[in-house]
């Protein structure tokens, strides 16, 4: 489906209609609209230690993200490598992968303590499984028929694995490490929601409890602005390198 | 028998005994974790003795059931409206890509100021978790129909309302079904972090309780209801999915 850039400005000015909308249904106490957040947000940015708070998230989401990303290829690759291996274990990680990881919250706080490593290990679990499955199903999914010409050719296991595997499961991997990179962020904010004195979500949680609706919309919006600007990137990675193989 | 649920079983027993092994040995030190049978047997006492359990279990049992409904029932009317005019599915394009990119859960201190706390900003909210997995879920069955099966219909002179009932729901079913489990998956998601976030009762708000009054054997009691929960769920989910692919696919 081919977008143009007037489809984006239609979607964007919906979204702004809605939004001034709810806010003549709901109230100021509900709600600020769409150009005051806009300015609580350029004043929150501009405010003392919000940059550190920016960074304490962006280091904690790194680290989640190498551990989820490069942790879920290895499982991925290890499970799907198999037919007998992916039939035992597949089940059970999509079971993982449903249950809701916010209440081994405290499990993790148990075991790691407070600070940045709870976080990232909070962060990492939730992108593990959709990398893990994405990477896996795409090996399974392989045609056999590109098997058997890596066989037929005689490729040694390094070529087989550059020239087949990799070309044919990149676009795949590509939609899971995309999907692990939120879910991962996700869980980094929510950690850091709940029992953290610094990041962003810890903005969150602490206009939460004062009940500040303004500074509640405008980190909102930031994180909807950052996590679908991610997202929009990898989907266009995504786009090409599908373009590509297809 | 050497199958793969078999082996499956297996594995599962092999990790909870060797957690079992390394909590009673003393690796894990009890106020870290406690080891699975004293889990368990903490779950039987709660669910036997503790006087709030049953009114807590049913507040998030009849949320999530809600919220899976609105999801549903929502998802699947908007899904064929946004299929039925191309130009809005063009414009609507990113949001359903990037909809599970944004952390949903940001929304629910504003759901709270809307709703109040209580039952309805916890179903919006496992129904806003849910409700785009069926959109898309919708889309893409509907494009997978063969247009065969369309031009067929056509031959036999069936009216729309008979294409759709005869021919184009048993074709759609088993795509919708896939979208049935995740709207289903992300409800039980939505409503449990909610409640574990801020909330005034369900089973998710007893988990935070739990926690902060360092009462590990209702926490993990809690733990393993949940996850027992939502294992059975997927699983009998997943074993009706298969057998919808499996008919499909003889057919």
């Amino acid at each position: 489906m081919k977008q143009r850039w007037s489809d984006y400005a239609l979607l964007a000015a919906g979204l702004l209609a809605l939004w001034q909308g709810a806010y003549y249904a709901v109230g100021a106490e509900a709600l600020t609209p769409p150009l005051e957040t806009a300015r609580r947000l350029a004043a929150l940015i501009a405010a003392d230690g919000f940059w550190d708070h920016a960074r304490a998230t962006g280091i904690a989401f790194l680290y989640a993200s190498v551990l989820a990303l490069a942790g879920g290829m290895v499982m991925g690759v290890a499970i799907g490598a198999s037919k007998m291996a992916h039939e035992i274990f597949a089940p059970i990680l999509g079971t993982l992968y449903s249950i809701p990881k916010i209440m081994l919250y405290p499990v993790i706080l148990l075991v790691f303590g407070l600070g940045l490593s709870a976080k990232v290990v909070f962060g990492a679990i939730h992108g593990f499984f959709p990398v893990a499955l994405f990477t896996m199903g795409a090996i399974r999914n392989l045609p056999p028929v590109m098997l058997r010409t890596g066989r037929v050719l005689h490729l040694s296991w390094p070529s087989l694995a550059r020239h087949i595997y990799l070309p044919a499961c990149l676009p795949e991997i590509v939609t899971g490490l995309r999907i692990g990179f939120s879910t991962t962020l996700l869980g980094t904010l929510i950690g850091e929601l709940f029992a953290s004195s610094e990041g962003l979500g810890f903005l969150l949680s602490r206009a939460m409890e004062s009940h500040n609706v303004p500074d509640i919309m405008a980190l909102t919006l930031l994180l909807f602005l950052i996590a679908t600007g991610a997202n929009t990137i990898i989907l266009a990675v995504e786009h090409r390198l599908q373009a590509h193989s297809g | 028998m050497t199958s793969p649920g078999f082996w499956r079983l297996v594995t599962v027993a092999a990790a909870v005994l060797a957690l079992e092994a390394l909590c009673r040995g003393g690796v894990i030190d009890p106020y870290t974790m406690i080891a699975p049978s004293q889990m368990a047997l903490a779950l039987l006492d709660m669910v036997r003795h503790a006087d709030w359990f049953w009114a807590d279990a049913r507040y998030t049992f009849q949320n999530v059931a809600a919220a899976i409904l609105l999801s549903i029932m929502l998802g699947f009317p908007i899904g064929l409206g946004i299929h039925a005019l191309p130009r809005l599915r063009r414009v609507l394009n990113p949001v359903l890509l990037s909809y599970y990119s944004v952390p949903t859960f940001v929304f629910y201190p504003l759901l709270i100021v809307i709703f109040g706390i209580g039952p309805a900003s916890l179903i919006v909210m496992g129904a806003m978790f849910g409700i785009v997995a069926m959109i898309c879920a919708t889309l893409a069955a509907i494009d997978r129909i063969p247009r065969v099966y369309n031009k067929v219909a056509r031959v036999a002179g069936m009216s729309a309302c008979e294409t759709a009932l005869r021919i184009q729901l048993p074709a759609a079913t088993p795509h919708l079904f896939t979208g049935l489990k995740l709207a289903v998956a992300y409800s039980v998601i939505g409503v449990i972090a909610g409640e574990f976030i801020l909330a005034t009762a369900g089973l998710g708000r007893q988990l935070t309780l739990a926690y902060n009054e360092f009462d590990s054997p209702k926490m993990y009691g809690l733990i393993l209801l949940i996850l027992i929960a939502v294992a059975a769920l997927n699983g009998v989910l997943q074993g009706l999915e298969a057998r919808l692919y499996r008919r499909w696919y003889r057919s």
